[in-house]
């Protein structure tokens, strides 16, 4: 007999290398339920419904239980099951038990094991706190009442996203998972990536639903409604329709949404194209006018968020180019109102994401036309998938059709978009064949495709040479940037998305407990463009049209920037203790804050903040300013900035003489 | 704008001498907890600023920060008085009557259970579930200071006294 086994329910397994008894009984076969438990996350040992009896020394929670050889394992005794059972009626005892209105119904771990193990009834007195919902953040909703404490979104946001936005507070029958200092999720350095949703077993964190808002547009017979669909959707949608795991359901999908009442179908491809016309334009640009490298690419607006938050002397790295659903925005405002004859104030355009963040980043003010947000209301793909069964649509039924032209043609760089390194592949598709000035054939670059924590490539283009990274997964940006930070690591270009996986793991995609869902969606992506005629980006002659007809021409021309490139703001103060000086009655004052630094004695932003303070009473400006000073530990280098103005970075360079001057000019051209 | 110029100044010493006290921890992460020890030792309490001030100093996140010092009730997050009160309502005081010192001190001070520290931030009255002194029933703390077989008549001699003197010393 092999001696590296060990028997479960009398049945001989071989250890294998598993870190723990349970991943040891899942292989045998049996699936433990679990809560806490997730195989990218470290061991928390909470939730206790992982319980097994071992021969020799008791009941113990076999996921914090190492694996020996020998051991005789019960998962299936009397005490266990009452144990298990008793868990649960505990748990349920002070869930807030809503569930028919709850938008994980029927797709809740609580739900599910509860029924599994047959609780039929909960013995215990209901005892719900009504805890209030936190509905600040744009992307979010979290619902403490439905907390089963189990800990994995704190995880899931320290471990894996190293953003830390929420932890447990209090203890014993208080305890909680709050954001800092119990705020609201907007009021944090939260980047709105929906990881936390993704793994929360139970509706206590979910993305925030829109639907009404769009039914409300198609029952409006004045507002004609136009959608885009970004390219995640399509392969993941399938899944509650009994499509295989990955398969591209693009076809259906436009039916489908043609049947909800949506005018036009269009496609973010199209934009993602678009991106690549900028984004590409840019790289080059930095690479022959020796402008500020690595570039960063800025699709994705929870690694804006964080880079905004945690590593501001990044900001100017990242590429200026809008991200393709803000692009496709801009577009449609502006080329629409004409194309579809109809009065702007008239069309709604909506987004299908697979992506929490990019609600977030589409209420951003600087994403707007005349006032209006270019792109009105964006849309989960689990949202879709909501919509679809509220109106008794079976996507499996509907008859394949294409998205409306010209916005929804695309090239197959487009639709990679949505894995990670997509971007990348898309990018060198276009850099490549523009720096060397020859026709691409081989257009497949696959050293960035796959689930490698860090993937790298090093293209020689003619004279040029070119080494690229890409990296999903905002604790992999992080230690990727520590290493540019300590020269560790040289790169000209990296594309960074926020989700492990890329978007096809977005945080509003559909909850798969299948372990490959990430590499069976991006499988689905790389197999659409593998069928496309075109592959490269550039070869999109729609987009090349539109530039003629609507943004200057080309791309990076005038019109291009001002319409489909923005600016980034520093968040990285969000945390610094302040204190308010001057606290002006107007409306949305200006905000100006100094950074002073505790660690110098005398730090030069103390005499300066008087400065400021003294030009702002002497100008008689003190009423229409909010004048802060945020105290900070960190050392200059890390990109403190001394001053900032409203939106405006008035950097620590230059005399204490020159820094007030370029204060006093900010500050007069807003205010004057 | 004088004042909170002056504000500012102040606080810029308190973040200095925080400073004092991370350099001497090294700034490690491990060392949260006798951080936040000494710096509510200084201020009495752990002020929003400063557990954001330490949280970041450290490279922490300051919800984990502020995880710890709702864990122990040790930390305070509301600013204290002068005098913190501690009444032991362990099993042993209870029944020697803790409840009636409790009760004849807030009273006496306009406390509650909500309100535990009065309006000049001279007193706090906190209950404690045990101070380890069962023998000496009904035990109160002031400050670091023992009282052993308190009665509601000793406790509120104790707090007139300190009432008048500090009255004294206006």
């Amino acid at each position: 007999m092999n001696t590296n086994t060990l028997t479960v329910n009398n049945k001989v397994v071989e250890i294998a290398g598993e870190r723990n008894l349970l991943e040891v009984i899942r292989k045998a076969g049996i699936d433990i339920p679990t809560f806490c438990y997730h195989s990218e996350l470290s061991i928390y040992g909470a939730c206790r419904l992982c319980l097994v009896e071992v021969q020799g020394r008791g009941i113990m929670a076999s996921c914090s239980t190492a694996p020996e050889p020998g051991m005789v394992v019960h998962t299936d005794t009397k005490p266990l099951r009452e144990m298990r059972k008793i868990n649960i009626e505990l748990l349920l005892a002070n869930h807030d038990r809503e569930c028919p209105t709850c938008s994980r119904s029927a797709n809740c771990a609580l739900q599910d094991i509860a029924r599994k193990l047959g609780v039929t009834e909960v013995r215990y007195k209901q005892l719900v706190k009504n805890l209030p919902i936190d509905k600040s953040s744009p992307s979010l909703v979290r619902n403490p009442n439905k907390c089963v404490l189990c800990g994995d979104c704190v995880r899931v946001c320290r471990e894996v996203q190293t953003v830390g936005a929420l932890d447990f507070a209090n203890r014993g029958a208080n305890a909680r998972v709050v954001p800092a200092f119990d705020q609201d999720l907007a009021q944090v350095e939260c980047v709105n990536c929906g990881q936390c949703a993704a793994v929360c077993p139970t509706g206590a964190i979910v993305p925030k639903f829109d639907c009404d808002k769009v039914w409300e547009a198609i029952y409006d017979p004045e507002k004609i409604v136009v959608v885009q669909v970004a390219p995640a959707v399509r392969v993941a949608l399938g899944e509650k329709f009994g499509f295989a795991q990955g398969e591209n359901v693009a076809r259906q999908m436009v039916s489908a949404l043609k049947l909800m009442g949506f005018d036009y179908v269009y496609d973010t491809c199209y934009a993602a194209d678009m991106t690549i016309f900028e984004e590409g334009t840019e790289l080059i640009d930095r690479i022959t006018n020796k402008k500020v490298m690595p570039m960063f690419t800025s699709c994705c607006p929870g690694w804006i968020k964080f880079v905004e938050t945690f590593y501001p002397e990044f900001l100017p790295n990242v590429s200026s180019t809008r991200s393709p659903q803000q692009i496709f925005g801009s577009v449609m405002r502006k080329t629409l109102p004409e194309a579809l004859k109809v009065k702007p104030e008239n069309i709604v355009t909506v987004s299908i994401m697979p992506c929490t963040a990019k609600k977030f980043e589409a209420q951003l003010p600087k994403f707007a036309t005349n006032g209006r947000p270019d792109v009105d209301v964006v849309l989960t793909t689990v949202e879709l998938e909501h919509m679809l069964e509220s109106m008794g649509i079976n996507l499996k039924e509907q008859p394949p059709e294409a998205f409306d032209m010209p916005l929804g043609f695309s090239t197959g760089g487009g639709v990679i978009f949505g894995a990670t390194g997509g971007v990348m592949e898309a990018a060198l598709r276009f850099a490549v064949e523009k720096i060397s000035g020859e026709p691409l054939n081989q257009v497949d670059f696959k050293e960035v495709r796959g689930l490698g924590k860090r993937k790298e490539a090093e293209l020689n283009i003619k004279d040029t040479k070119l080494k690229v990274a890409v990296v999903h997964g905002l604790g992999n940006a992080r230690s990727l940037l520590e290493d540019i930070k300590a020269g560790k690591a040289h790169y000209d270009f990296i594309e960074v998305m926020a989700c492990p996986g890329g978007c096809v793991a977005g945080g509003g995609q559909p909850i798969s407990r299948e372990s490959n869902f990430r590499s069976a969606r991006a499988a689905g992506l790389y197999h659409t463009d593998k069928e496309r005629q075109l592959q490269k980006p550039q070869d999109n002659y729609w987009v090349e049209r539109c530039y003629a007809e609507s943004f200057g021409g080309h791309a990076g021309s005038h019109e291009a920037h001002e319409k489909l490139h923005t600016n980034y703001h520093n968040r990285s103060q969000i945390f610094d203790a302040k204190s308010v000086i001057l606290q002006g009655n107007a409306e949305n004052p200006l905000v100006i804050c100094v950074t002073i630094c505790t660690k110098q004695e005398n730090c030069p932003g103390q005499k300066l903040l008087a400065q400021v303070a003294d030009f702002l009473k002497k100008e008689d400006l003190a009423e229409k300013v909010t004048l802060m000073a945020a105290f900070s530990s960190r050392p200059e280098e890390d990109g403190t900035l001394a001053v900032s103005v409203g939106d405006e970075l008035i950097a620590r360079s230059g005399t204490p003489e020159e820094i007030l001057a370029s204060v006093k000019t900010a500050i007069k051209k807003v205010l004057k | 704008m004088q004042e909170t110029m002056e504000q500012t100044n102040a606080m810029i010493e308190h973040l200095a001498a925080v400073n004092k006290i991370l350099e001497k921890y090294h700034y490690q992460e491990a060392k949260l907890i006798p951080i936040l020890q000494e710096v509510q030792a200084n201020y009495k309490y752990l002020s929003k600023d400063m557990i954001s001030y330490v949280a970041t100093s450290l490279g922490i996140s300051p919800s984990r920060v502020y995880g710890v010092a709702t864990f122990y009730a040790h930390f305070s997050m509301s600013p204290k008085g002068k005098y913190v009160i501690r009444l032991c309502d362990g099993t042993a005081c209870h029944v020697k009557k803790s409840h009636s010192v409790l009760n004849a001190l807030r009273e006496r001070l306009k406390l509650s259970p909500e309100k535990q520290t009065t309006d000049d931030f001279l007193f706090t009255i906190e209950t404690v579930s045990c101070l380890g002194a069962c023998g000496l029933a009904p035990v109160m703390l002031l400050n670091e200071e023992v009282h052993g077989q308190v009665t509601p008549e000793k406790a509120l001699e104790l707090v007139d006294k300190i009432i008048a003197d500090e009255a004294a010393k206006k």
